[in-house]
């Protein structure tokens, strides 16, 4: 177990290897952060003193070594547009994404494993037809509309809940959250609505597809036979042995939902980091730019991770097949 | 004589199809004792399985009990549904499927496995029946069984985990089991003690077996009695010592014919020409007269004949030989 954890960590790394060295190109390809940061009013001298403040008259591999050093020790840099650490901005913003992103995260997996157990125990019931062609629009519409949709009938037409930002926020050590406050929370419902939707109709599917495929096991039908109740048959046998499937894609669905924040985030003027990163774009603020990249790489490849580990308590056969040989 | 544990009676199995209505088990009828093993022997398709599942109450839908009875232990249970089907299921009735690689939920331990399905049947405690999960594999012969209730499936052979399927279906200490070709997944090497193991524990314990198989040797070898079946109806009923050497009913005749065991030293197995008819497409009178060599006109027509009084369902079964010949 320590070794196949051990070589899965050193594939992260690599991956994360790869990222920093496309997040670090982008400061040499994209734009010359030189003009960016100086205005009009520059001299020859201030280019060549701020270039060697920078180190960006170094090779290419002094300076994606730089970059990666100061990248672990949490520094990358100041932002072009707001002239303060990107970090301090990154830290700033940060809460505003994972709290949006908890929620819709916790709704989808709930709602998904929810429904997609029903639909597929009741596979010939009126309510598991309705519900799979209710998702077909979940899955069809994109999320920039869901959220315009859902704005219209409940910020504009019904006025209960809030169209944009996150409402009141209170400070606990260094977390700014708006879980507790009611216009904080109030104004999470649309959002994270709007972000988990798609999340949860995928998981839904494909929770009903691969139960419906477990339940025509034949262990199920040797369950049956031995009397077990409906209950456990459903969810002691066929629930495990479904969730081992469905276990990896809702890690990268996690992924995926903190990465397509920037849609919502966007739709909703939500203050997070995708927001942040959408800005960034139009001012081609570099530093701001590889950060999100570094962060978002880092998230995906630690829940990528953490799945992986997942499955080692899940599935006794992989833990035989990979600790057994050593 | 006892009543016996199971009587079928008449029973028939429909399934509605866009052809019309199938009927993979029609019209038959057989009892089995308390410790008896009846063997069921046919062709693939001739509605073995679908007998069996009708008894336990796991024919899956379309396919229903669409008339006849099923008596267990002096109740009638045909007509029971739901919750009260499901009670008997693993307590009077055990059933063992054919794959041990797959009848075996691959996530759990196979002690609980064990503990849960006394648990469901049985009143007593997560302490007690821990013990007897141990004590039963120790039964079915898997050394080691104290340590080994903390194995995963995957973690046995295939003979062993035959084994502990078997150890799960009798947990409940069920009066009848049925055993759907227990044997037919596994290597040729462990079949015997399979089938060895099965006839121990029913004898000690008085449980009357349905053993469906393909494998005449195994039909020698444990049963009391043998059922063959045709196109989904009984063509002869009788003691194994009865069918397998002194069949009436051509088609037995036949298929005693085209096994090993009872062709020894003959060069050739014999066949029997053609197949067994497609369910929507069964002939008129005795489903088996295309392929007769005695059929007369009696057999192509309605109605077939049934088993009767130690009888083979044939108009002109193999023993009235010296008669038929002389008329
Ligand atoms: N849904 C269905 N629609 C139509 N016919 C079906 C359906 N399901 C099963 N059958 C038919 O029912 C018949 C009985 O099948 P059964 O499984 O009982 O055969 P069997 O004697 O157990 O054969 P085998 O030795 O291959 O296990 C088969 O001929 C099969 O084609
Ligand atoms: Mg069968």
């Amino acid at each position: 177990m320590l070794a196949f954890i051990i070589r899965r960590v050193g594939q992260s790394l690599l991956v994360l290897l790869i990222v920093g060295l496309v997040a670090f190109s982008m400061f040499n390809f994209v734009g010359d952060p030189i003009d960016n940061m100086l205005g009009q009013e520059r001299t020859a001298e201030d280019i060549a003193r701020l270039r060697e403040q920078l180190g960006l008259d170094r090779s290419f591999f002094v300076q994606y070594f730089r970059f990666l050093q100061e990248a672990l020790q949490g520094n990358f840099g100041v932002s072009y547009r707001q002239g303060r650490p990107v970090t301090d901005i990154l830290l700033e913003r940060a809460p505003a994404t994972l709290e949006l992103a908890a929620v819709s995260g916790v709704l989808a997996i709930l709602f998904g494993i929810a429904l997609g157990v029903f639909t597929a125990i009741r596979r010939d019931g009126i309510w598991a037809h309705a519900i799979m062609s209710a998702s077909l629009i979940g899955v069809s519409l994109p999320t920039f509309l869901i959220g315009i949709l859902l704005i219209y009938v409940f910020s504009v037409e019904l006025g209960w809940l809030p169209s944009f930002g996150r409402g009141d926020v209170v400070t606990v050590g260094g977390w700014k959250t708006g879980f507790l406050t009611e216009s904080g929370l109030k104004a999470l419902i649309l959002p994270s609505i709007t972000l988990g939707l798609y999340q949860m109709t995928l998981i839904m599917r494909l929770v009903r597809s691969e139960m419906l495929e477990v339940l025509r096991q034949d262990y199920i039908r040797f369950a049956r036979a031995r009397g077990l109740r409906d209950r456990a048959v459903n969810f002691r046998h066929a629930l495990k042995n479904t969730m081992v499937p469905v276990i990896t894609v809702i890690g990268l669905q996690l992924g995926a939902i903190i990465a397509f924040a920037i849609i919502t985030e966007t739709v909703f003027q939500w203050p997070g980091v995708g927001l942040l990163f959408i800005n960034a774009i139009q001012f081609v603020d570099i530093p701001v730019m590889a950060a999100y990249l570094m962060l978002i790489s880092v998230m995906f490849v630690g829940i990528n991770l953490a799945v992986d580990i997942l499955y080692f308590f899940i599935d006794p056969r992989l833990r035989a097949d990979r600790t057994g040989g050593h | 004589m006892a009543e016996p544990v199971l009587s079928i009676r008449d029973l028939s199995v429909e399934i509605p199809t866009r052809h019309g209505i199938v009927k993979p088990v029609d019209g038959v009828s057989y009892d089995i004792r308390a410790g008896e093993i009846l063997g069921v022997v046919g062709e693939s398709g001739a509605g073995k399985s679908m007998a069996g599942n009708a008894v336990i109450g796991l024919l899956s839908p379309p396919a229903h009990i669409a008339s006849g009875e099923i008596w267990l232990n002096g109740k009638r249970i045909d007509q029971l549904r739901g919750e009260a089907m499901r009670r008997l299921r693993g307590k009077e009735i055990g059933m063992v499927f054919q794959d041990p690689l797959t009848s075996l939920n691959p996530l759990l331990r196979i002690g609980d496995q064990l503990v849960e399905t006394m648990r469901t049947h049985l009143k007593i405690s997560e302490k007690e029946a821990e013990k007897r999960a141990v004590a039963a594999l120790e039964e079915v012969g898997i050394p080691g069984a104290a340590s080994r209730v903390n194995s995963y499936p995957h973690e046995f052979s295939g003979g062993m985990r035959q084994r502990v399927v078997i150890a799960l279906a009798l947990c409940a200490e069920p009066s009848l089991v049925i055993a759907d070709e227990p044997t037919t997944a596994l290597d040729v090497s462990v079949q015997a003690q399979i089938i060895a193991l099965l006839k121990r524990l029913c004898r000690e314990r008085g449980t009357a077996v349905m053993l469906i198989t393909h494998d005449m040797g195994v039909i020698a070898e444990a049963t009391d009695r043998v059922a063959v079946m045709y196109a989904g109806r009984l063509a002869e009923l009788g003691a194994v010592e009865q069918v397998l050497t002194r069949p009436q009913h051509p088609y037995t005749h036949g298929l005693m014919a085209s096994t090993p065991l009872a062709s020894e030293g003959k060069a050739r197995l014999h066949q029997i020409p053609g197949a067994m008819p497609r369910l929507d497409a069964v002939p008129d009178g005795c489903a088996f007269n295309p392929r007769c060599p005695r059929a007369t006109e009696v057999c192509r027509t309605p109605p077939p004949p049934r088993v009767k009084d130690g009888m083979a369902a044939c108009w002109h079964p193999l023993v009235e030989d010296v008669e038929e010949k002389v008329s």
